[in-house]
């Protein structure tokens, strides 16, 4: 189309507007051949949509899984609680003056004090052993400070936290209760990086199974290109119908996706819902969301994109006139 | 129009199809190319559409050296040649319309235009009333002739056919002729291959024979 002419050939007088204007007529007649093609072949696009939307679907599904998972154990994440056993020779006053000098810290929020007796007629009531308790002539407890870091603080600024005070003269052992909390964070990351790349190859395997996909449309249409190709039409021309059946594929598989991660929620949220109310919490199930539906489809529509290409580079130029 | 100059054309497998072949076709000329099948014929057409390259020697259309059209402009080149193929090739999961559109389609015509001259391209063939049929409920000569509506309907000025009668009886091949002569009478140039002597000794034109990949008659313009 860009070749120039000796003579005043029809092309060389199309000015850029109409050239324009064929590009996006020819752009229109691609999406709309080929939205037919796939939808006059009902079963073996409905396999195919299926297929791309299970694939589609699990790494979502387990994501939306993790996110729920995560906002539920949000409640308790930081601040964990460090308990600060002060040494014996440390007396009730001089634990007083270390809780306030303590809660000036920016990263501490709040500092309780529990003197030995406070926690001796505690434990006293708890255990029932408080004729034995009464028979001691010392109170063997030391005098605690529970520390709460600050709001947001994360596990690993807590546990340097933790360190530090430690580090103090009046403190004999520094414990944080929570070790468990972040054990289950690192647990939570761990998932998320599962998911990450069962998702991956997921993601590689639609692209390679629309790519197939494609590469079996180029075939069935082998002497239609041919024949566009003898009559003149460029690469990109023969290209653009197969790149809108792999758009279309694409799309119709994150569709399926959405819609199995939306039944397998609306499934789940009886039991979990459930479950919630026996523990006292208004937790409910999120799911994907308007947002996360629509991005589900684009998804899909640039991985069948990116297939029908794959195909397309790799087949179409070996089809030429022969 | 066309222009050959010392053109050879060797296979990878070492078979010489066309060996320093030389003429001029001049514009508004309507030439016949004959020669026994593997004579080379349909080599020297595969070379106009650059289908394939000479090996050696100079191939001009419209005075344009082909050695000199890069491979992306190779479909813009075949937008200037109607072609007409022995076994049609046309698409047969689309109308006889949408057959003769697709040149201006890929053109890139508005509708308004593409019709117009897809029904303008099928009175020519006398086939204006078949622009809904399929092909395969079209006789041979039919498809030929939609065939041709598809070569012509861009208004090309080189129109070139291969074996364009190879399967018709000799009466509607005298008419696919006459098309061809019509056309050459408002100036396009036409290259007919085509091994039925009779035929087109009967229509009095320039014939250029090949043998064994060299021409052996019809080299000079008369």
């Amino acid at each position: 189309m860009n070749k120039p002419r000796l003579e005043g050939a029809r092309q060389s007088r199309t000015r850029f507007a109409d050239r324009y204007n064929a590009w996006l007529r020819h752009h229109r007649l691609s999406a709309a051949d080929s939205l037919h093609r796939v939808l006059s072949n009902k079963l073996s696009t409905l396999m195919t949509f299926l297929v791309i939307g299970i694939a589609l679907a699990l790494p979502v599904g387990l994501n939306v899984a993790l996110d729920n998972a995560t906002q539920l154990s949000a409640g308790w994440d930081s601040p964990s609680q460090i308990s600060l056993f002060l040494r014996d020779s440390v007396t009730g006053e001089e634990a007083a003056a270390l809780a306030t000098e303590l809660e000036q810290r920016p990263d501490i929020s709040a500092v309780q004090v529990v003197t030995s007796e406070d926690a001796l007629a505690e434990f006293s009531a708890l255990s029932g052993f408080a004729d034995v308790l009464a028979s001691l002539e010392d109170n063997p407890l030391p005098n605690l400070l529970l520390v709460t870091p600050t709001t947001g603080l994360e596990g690993a600024a807590v546990g340097g936290l933790r360190t530090k005070l430690g580090e103090r003269q009046e403190v004999s052992e520094a414990v944080l209760d929570m070790e468990w909390l972040q054990r289950l964070n690192s647990l939570m990351e761990l998932s998320r990086r599962i998911v990450m790349a069962i998702g991956g190859l997921l993601v590689v395997g639609v692209v390679l199974i629309l790519g197939n996909t494609i590469r079996l449309a180029i075939e069935n249409r082998r002497e239609e290109i041919v024949i566009v190709k003898l009559v003149g039409g460029s690469n990109p021309f023969v290209r653009r119908p197969f790149l809108y059946t792999g758009l279309w594929f694409g799309f119709g598989g994150g569709l399926v996706a959405a819609l199995l991660v939306t039944l397998c929620l609306w499934f789940l949220r009886a039991p979990v819902s459930q479950l919630a109310a026996l523990y006292q919490s208004d937790f409910t199930l999120k799911g994907l969301g308007l947002m996360g539906s629509l991005n589900l489809l684009v998804l899909g529509g640039l991985l069948g994109l990116a297939g029908a290409w794959l195909a397309v580079t790799r087949h179409l130029a070996d089809i030429e006139p022969r | 129009m066309i222009n050959f100059e010392r053109v050879s054309k060797r296979y990878a497998e070492g078979h010489d199809a066309l060996r320093e072949v030389s003429f001029e076709i001049a514009r508004d000329d309507l030439v016949f190319l004959t020669g026994h099948s593997g004579a080379g014929k349909s080599t020297l057409m595969r070379l106009i559409m650059l289908m394939d390259r000479a090996t050696r020697g100079k191939v001009m259309i419209d005075g344009v050296d082909l050695a000199r059209v890069a491979r992306r402009n190779i479909p813009g080149h075949r937008r200037d040649i109607g072609v007409v193929f022995q076994n049609h090739q046309l698409l047969f999961d689309r109308p006889v319309f949408d057959n003769v559109a697709l040149p201006l389609i890929i053109s890139g015509y508005d509708y308004r235009e593409v019709g117009r001259r897809v029904r303008a391209a099928l009175d020519k063939v006398g086939l204006l009333n078949k622009e809904r049929a399929m092909p395969l409920t079209l006789s041979g000569g039919e498809q030929q002739r939609v065939g041709i509506a598809r070569a012509v309907v861009g208004r090309p000025r080189i129109l070139l056919a291969d074996e364009p009668t190879g399967n018709l009886d000799p009466e509607l091949s005298s008419e696919i002729m006459q098309l061809f002569e019509a056309f050459n009478q408002v100036g396009v140039t036409v290259l007919i291959a085509s091994h039925d002597l009779a035929l087109i000794s009967r229509l009095r034109h320039r014939i250029l024979t090949l043998r064994e990949g060299r021409l052996v008659q019809g080299a000079a313009c008369e």
